[in-house]
């Protein structure tokens, strides 16, 4: 069993439904998407325009899904999706792409370009054309449980930290509670302050909740590299243990394609529609807050900004209720200029940052991001995505600019009020 | 043959028309008149005016033979529509007009021995006038003392100086040439192509157009300046809807509806009515008829594109220019249908690829990622 | 052929024959993409898809303030154009006229004057809007025979009709059997190419919007 290009011919053709088609016969080639992805502005090559990314699809849509296509197909004249050509565009699917759906929010016709990409990444994975960190990542994933190869006895470890530190019990496993919290490998390894964070407010709160040892990690790689059956495997062990545990909801903590793919794709990928709900954490705090149950005792004094995650604001849905619950922690904030679904990414989400080859353009175009943070000149950047956290702090050294990331998590934790 | 001089008016057969004029008690002054009238309707200098006076009058009136065919007559009844003794009339006096069924004494074979002698003796110089279409289908369906239009017309042709075709029938086929032309109708033009060629083209054409462009062969022995079709550029140069008096409720969007509304009674356009007038080119909207009386538009009658080719099979009169002849709607209907159950077999098709594909998709893993 | 021969074909047959083509081609591309459907959406919605579909298909037509200032000529050139086609096609006495015969009614017009300047804006903007084509970086790398045909189909019409209207050139009945004759090739060209788009971004619109909308982002 290995990758061929009848697979992803094939894989291609699986994707095509009434969407791509109606997006495919309305693109005007207009280029207003080009302008609108980071990964073009920054760099200035137009072969990275978006619609341009999905050009595999459109050409398996076009000979193989319209009538003058296939009549051309008889004719011999279309245009070959063959190794060679899956092997050019690889870099401009995966490399130059974080599916941000900024482009799909500028389509004068109404496209959602990123979507295109998506179902692009289908098709090239099985014809063995994505990335080898990607390759990695999910293989891991799968194998290990998490794509950093994070096993429950690290989390065990960090749980105990925050145990010690707090004084309070990380429940674990517990049955019939409210809350299932996931975590994304990146947190556990770089950020257990957000394991910390999430135990103080929901015992001030009052909330029931639990870590699954069995199923914890929220990133899909999956969806990352493009593959539905993985990324279906990979939401079934949450599934699982969900449905084991009798949770009400499960949360999706501080990453942004974890939410996608367990919020938004999650039913559809296992054919089934789930017997809990998902919520994002900052879903569930802006609840809490419109409850009265996340009370603040002080404020942060730095002037701040927020940095939307793009698959948790944009292409998640949730825009205001950070900005709810930054409201209760400051009283210094400001927007940055294109913001709320209309930020721009930050340009390592969608695998990116899983692909070394990436590295070099991941930096580059973060110059977008510098360009809205020089414009406003904050104390602080408050995030909700691990990802884009660790990848913002890159691009800020690599600038020598000293402004710190925060989680709007750990924030509202920081300034907790006792009582 | 030549002993029957009484065909020939009244006048010495080689006069000239300045005796002919005199002995008829036509003054001086109409005279000039009408030559000043035919110098501007020619668009000619006022200063040609003289010279147009002593042609005419110094003209030996030139022999015309005039040949109707498949015609209506109507022609030569616009022509003739003389209630008084108009200026238009006074060209029968300025040629000898040998020949012509309806303004004839004559008949029989008679008739035609004074066309013989008339085509003999100024063999080579006679002005031949032709209204009517020739039929080319049998020759059978219009015949002179036996003899086919097309014969009599080539026979004709052979000793004119040149020939002008009047009325929209000559000169391109007209009403017996409309769609399905059962006598194979065919104009002057297809069948002579060695002489020059004049067409007059109007059903009718306006009567000083016709006095016009002869007046032009006579004095200046030569045709006028003819469009891409054949006719004198001094009257067909224009369109009517670019000389129409009604033009600017065109251009305001104030268009009669129908024969009788509002509009209709104010003076409106009539392009809804389906006037031709932005196709046809003519001199009515200028010169008029009837001495200036009036023309279609202006008694409330969209303009039917006579002088154009064709006019008849030009998708109806009422019908404006902008809209389509045939029932496009119905059309529309019938293609939609007919895609529909395209659409839904090619729809079929695509879901039967997409299950297909849907079927033989084993599932990806891990191992699947590499080559 | 005469030159009434030829109108009067170009307003006969031609015309039916294009609207064959047409008609027949947009219903045969529409059915294409919509029975295709899309999988039903298992996952809990937070808004609603149809409101907000609707919503973007109106609502897409204006750019956010950063992509217009990124792409202010092809907005500006490719807006002015469509309205001035959308003026020109809807609201010139003739074509007017057109319409009511195939479906029933028509509307006032606006005098023939203000027409004339809406044609020759377009004109102008279409010509800006090639020029743009084919320096601008982006869209020059995107450009294919395609894009050169569906600009040269959609400004002959204009340029034609233009010149019918003035009578510039030959005489006035070949200029508008040229005109209509322009639209039919326009109207032939059409379900092939991405003028579909003027149709199909509706659909397009609306799911982009209805996608957004189901997870609570208004597109």
């Amino acid at each position: 069993m290995s990758a061929s290009i009848e697979k992803g011919i094939n894989a291609l053709k699986r994707q095509v439904d009434s969407t791509v088609a109606a997006f495919f016969s309305s693109c005007v080639h207009c280029g207003l998407c080009a302008e609108a992805c980071l990964f073009y502005t920054e760099t200035g090559d137009p072969k990275r325009t978006p619609i341009n990314k999905a050009e595999p699809l459109r050409r398996i849509w076009k000979s193989e899904f319209t009538l003058m296509g296939r009549l051309g197909k008889m004719l011999g004249l279309t245009k070959k999706v063959d190794d060679k050509f899956l092997e050019e565009w690889q870099e401009l699917v995966y490399d130059s792409c974080t599916m941000c759906g900024r482009c799909s929010m500028v389509c004068p016709v109404g496209n959602d370009i990123a979507l295109m990409i998506r179902k692009t990444r289908e098709g090239m994975a099985a014809a063995g054309q994505a990335p080898e960190g990607l390759i990695g990542a999910t293989t891991r994933a799968v194998t290990i449980g998490s794509p950093m190869g994070v096993k429950w006895p690290a989390l065990r470890a960090q749980i105990r930290h925050v145990e010690e530190d707090t004084g309070l019990k990380v429940p674990v496993d517990v049955e019939g509670v409210e809350y299932m919290l996931l975590l994304s490998s990146m947190e556990i390894m770089n950020f257990p302050e957000f394991i910390e964070a999430v135990a103080k407010i929901f015992d001030k709160a009052g909330v029931t909740w639990t870590i699954s040892s069995e199923a914890f990690e929220a990133t899909n790689s999956g969806i990352q590299i493009g593959v539905s059956d993985i990324a279906a495997e990979l939401v079934q062990r949450i599934v699982d243990v969900a449905e084991k545990l009798k949770v009400k909801t499960v949360i999706s903590p501080e990453c942004g394609h974890a939410y996608t793919a367990i919020r938004w794709d999650g039913p559809n990928l296992v054919g089934k529609a789930f017997n809990f709900k998902v919520r994002h954490i900052l879903e569930v705090l802006d609840e809490l807050r419109k409850d009265g149950r996340l009370k603040m005792a002080s404020k942060e004094s730095q002037k701040l900004t927020y940095h939307d995650p793009c698959q948790i604001s944009r292409r998640g849905g949730v825009v205001d209720e950070p900005r709810n619950l930054i409201d209760i922690v400051s009283d210094d904030f400001v927007e940055m200029p294109d913001t709320g679904k209309m930020n721009w990414c930050c340009g390592a989400g969608g695998g990116v940052s899983a692909n070394e080859r990436a590295d070099e353009i991941r930096l580059k175009v973060f110059e977008r991001k510098k360009a809205q943070i020089d414009a406003v000149k904050p104390d602080a950047i408050i995030s909700a995505c691990s990802n884009c956290r660790i990848h913002l702090e890159d691009g800020l050294e690599e600038y020598n600019m000293d402004i710190p990331l925060l989680s709007l998590t750990e924030t509202l934790a920081e300034h907790l009020a006792d009582d | 043959m030549k002993k029957d001089l009484s065909i020939k008016k009244a006048v010495p057969e080689k006069g000239t028309l300045g005796e002919a004029l005199s002995s008829q008690g036509v003054s001086r002054r109409s005279f000039m008149k009408f030559c000043a009238t035919t110098a501007s309707m020619m668009a000619l200098p006022p200063s040609m005016i003289p010279m147009i006076a002593r042609a005419m009058e110094n003209a030996r009136r030139p022999s015309v033979i005039w040949l109707s065919f498949q015609e209506c007559t109507g022609c030569t009844e616009s022509l003739t529509r003389a209630h008084t003794s108009t200026i238009e009339s006074l060209i029968f006096d300025s040629i000898s007009l040998d020949y012509h069924h309806t303004l004839q004494a004559a008949a029989g074979s008679a008739a035609e021995a004074a066309r013989e002698a008339a085509m003999e003796e100024n063999f080579g110089n006679y002005l031949l006038v032709v209204d009517g279409s020739i039929p080319l289908g049998n020759p059978g369906y219009s015949t002179i003392a036996g003899i086919s239009n097309l014969d009599m017309l080539t026979e004709t042709a052979k000793g004119a100086a040149a020939i002008i075709a009047v009325g929209t029938c000559a000169t391109y086929g007209g009403i017996p040439h409309a769609n399905p032309n059962p006598t194979g109708a065919v104009s002057v033009k297809d069948i002579i192509t060695d002489k020059p060629i004049i067409n007059v083209p109007g059903c009718p054409p306006i009567p000083v157009v016709i006095t016009g462009v002869l007046a032009h062969y006579l004095t200046f022995g030569s045709l006028p300046d003819l469009d891409h079709i054949g006719r004198p550029k001094a009257f067909y140069g224009q369109s009517i809807h670019d000389r129409c008096y009604r033009r600017p409720f065109y251009d305001k969007g104030q268009f009669a509806e129908t024969f009788d509304d509002e509009g209709a009674k104010k003076g409106w356009c009539l392009y809804k009515l389906g006037c031709k007038g932005p196709t046809t080119y003519n001199a009515c909207a200028t010169t008029k008829w009837n001495n200036g009386t009036s023309f279609p538009i202006e008694s409330g009658h969209p303009c039917i594109g006579c002088s154009e080719p064709d006019f008849w099979d030009g998708g109806g009169f009422y019908k404006a220019l902008s809209m389509p002849t045939e029932n496009l709607s119905q059309t529309a209907v019938y293609a939609a249908a007919g895609a529909a159950a395209a659409g839904a077999v090619i729809g079929a098709m695509n879901r039967g690829k997409k299950n297909t594909s849907n079927k033989i998709h084993v599932k990806t893993t891990i191992e699947d990622l590499n080559k | 052929m005469t030159e009434i021969e030829l109108l009067s074909w170009a307003r006969g047959p031609g015309l039916q024959i294009a609207t064959v083509i047409f008609v027949a081609g947009v219903v045969i591309r529409i059915f294409e993409i919509l029975v295709l459907g899309r999988k039903a959406n298992l996952a809990e919605a937070k808004g609603s898809e149809m409101s907000s579909g609707l919503r973007t298909a109106v609502a897409r037509t204006i750019p956010d303030r950063t992509t217009f200032r990124r792409s202010s000529v092809t907005i500006v050139s490719g807006y002015i154009f469509h309205i001035g086609l959308f003026v020109i096609c809807f609201f010139s006495a003739p074509h007017i006229l057109f319409l009511k015969d195939i479906i029933g009614f028509g509307w006032p017009s606006l005098p023939t004057p203000v027409i004339d300047a809406f044609a020759v804006v377009t004109i102008i903007a279409m010509i800006a809007t090639l020029v743009n084509r084919l320096t601008n970086k982006v869209m020059r790398y995107l450009t294919n025979f395609e894009d050169l045909l569906t600009w040269f189909v959609t400004f002959l019409p204009v340029i034609t009709g233009y010149i019918a209207f003035h009578r510039i050139g030959f005489t006035a009945p070949s200029l508008l059997a040229i005109h209509i004759l322009s639209v039919e090739l326009l109207l032939i060209v059409f379900p092939f190419t991405k003028l579909m788009h003027a149709f199909t971004l509706f659909i397009a619109r609306w799911y982009n919007g209805a996608i957004s909308g189901y997870k609570g982002v208004a597109s």
